[in-house]
């Protein structure tokens, strides 16, 4: 299973970005296999508008299932979710950390957005 | 002729300064609300409607039966208003800015154009006055198709009068493009020059005539002034802080109705225009006081 993580950097140690749209990198873990590899998020960095939008496509396009994050607007959790990807919000500290939080099951999907668009 | 009243600033009495010159010019006069998210020039021209039409843009609409998830749809889109996700697209007609692009590229034909409403098109006509407004529905982000398609409806003759939005972003760009003259309505504050001097700049980008009015001239500092001396901007009126324009202006009156003795401030103003434009080729402009004075350059 693949999970993408945001991150501030593009390590397992760098801190997980709060933001998805706008996340500076992705960290794409392969729950199976233990690898990972991380893309910068360029594409929507520098968009004018839709970011978000335009960052749930990037994900699904690398396959992910599950997408773990900081939070998450109406239009990007509604594209997810369209793409069945699951959505964990409210990750905080390392990358690591946050997957390893996740496995243990003490990080769970939202069931819906936690912010407005643009906060 | 089109004259268009703009400012950097909002509040500064951009509509104030629209509606009051629109009665002091000789007929026929048209009037163009194109501030369309708060157009109020109607609370003081107080028009008789007899015609609204809804203006739409065209927004993606996606045949998910022939969408074949290839992606062209949304490498094409430029505001990520389309998206392509495994198995299907995905529209968000809010963030479209209805180029058509989408359903062009389509290799399959899954996407045809729909129409999208975003406001409505007023016409109507106050005193022997021809009046046209555009109203934003509320919640819509993309204010400049309807500005355009008020603006389809200038008269061709005689003086038409575009009342713009604040600022100096693309509404104010769709406004403003085409006009003869534009008048800059300023107010003596730093907040004033601060975006007077932005909306001057725009004003020489677009390569427009414009010219500039000072509100409430006698308060505040003299800095507005100033800069437009200094930059060679004739300064077309300076309007005194009265309490009988506020009064006026707080019960939808007309300045130069309810306070006559303004009225020849508001004539002198129409007067400066086209005499600015007759005079450009010669490098002249014209002084707050009526009189020629020669400058070094037109201020373009």
């Amino acid at each position: 299973m693949k999970i993408i993580v945001t991150s501030q950097g593009g390590s397992l140690e760098s801190p997980v970005d709060p933001r998805f749209g706008r996340a500076a990198w992705f960290l794409i873990y392969d729950s199976e296999t233990g690898q990972h590899q991380v893309i910068e998020n360029t594409q929507s960095v520098d968009a004018p508008q839709g970011a978000g939008i335009k960052a749930a496509e990037t994900v699904s396009r690398l396959g992910a299932e599950v997408v773990i994050t900081g939070h998450c607007g109406p239009k990007a959790f509604h594209t997810l979710r369209a793409a069945g990807i699951r959505v964990v919000l409210a990750a905080e500290g390392t990358i690591a950390s946050a997957l390893d939080e996740f496995k243990a099951g003490r990080l769970k999907p939202s069931q819906s957005p936690d912010v407005e668009g643009h906060w | 002729m089109i004259i268009a009243v703009a400012s950097g600033k909002g509040g500064t009495g951009k509509t104030t300064i629209a509606v009051n010159m629109a009665f002091c010019l000789p007929p026929p006069v048209m009037l163009l609300d194109c501030d369309v998210e708060e157009p109020n020039c109607a609370i003081f021209l107080k028009p008789v409607i007899r015609k609204a039409e809804s203006c739409s843009l065209p927004a993606p609409v996606i045949d998910q039966a022939a969408c074949n998830a290839c992606g062209e749809c949304s490498r094409i889109c430029q505001y990520n208003a389309i998206v392509v996700l495994k198995q299907s697209a995905l529209a968000f007609p809010e963030l479209c800015h209805g180029c058509g692009g989408c359903s062009k590229i389509c290799p399959t034909g899954a996407i045809t154009e729909g129409e999208r409403v975003i406001g409505v098109i007023e016409f109507g006509a106050s005193r022997i006055m021809e009046f046209v407004q555009g109203r934003l529905d509320v919640g819509q982000p993309l204010s400049p198709p309807l500005i355009r398609a008020v603006k389809r409806h200038i008269a061709p003759e005689g003086v038409t009068i575009i009342d713009c939005p604040p600022g100096t972003s693309c509404p104010v760009i769709t406004a403003v493009r085409g006009s003869d003259f534009v008048v800059l309505v300023t107010e003596p504050t730093p907040f004033g020059l601060h975006d007077l001097k932005l909306a001057v700049e725009t004003m020489r980008t677009l390569g427009l005539h414009f010219g500039v009015v000072i509100n409430r001239a006698d308060v505040g500092d003299a800095n507005a002034a100033q800069y437009c001396h200094y930059e060679q901007i004739p300064v077309l009126l300076e309007l005194r802080d009265d309490r009988r324009v506020a009064v006026a202006y707080s019960k939808g009156q007309l300045v130069v109705e309810a306070v006559p003795e303004l009225r020849p401030a508001f004539e002198r103003l129409c007067r400066k225009i086209p005499d600015l434009w007759h005079l450009r080729e010669a490098n002249v402009a014209v002084g707050e006081n009526g009189a020629a004075e020669h400058r070094r350059a037109w201020p373009i």
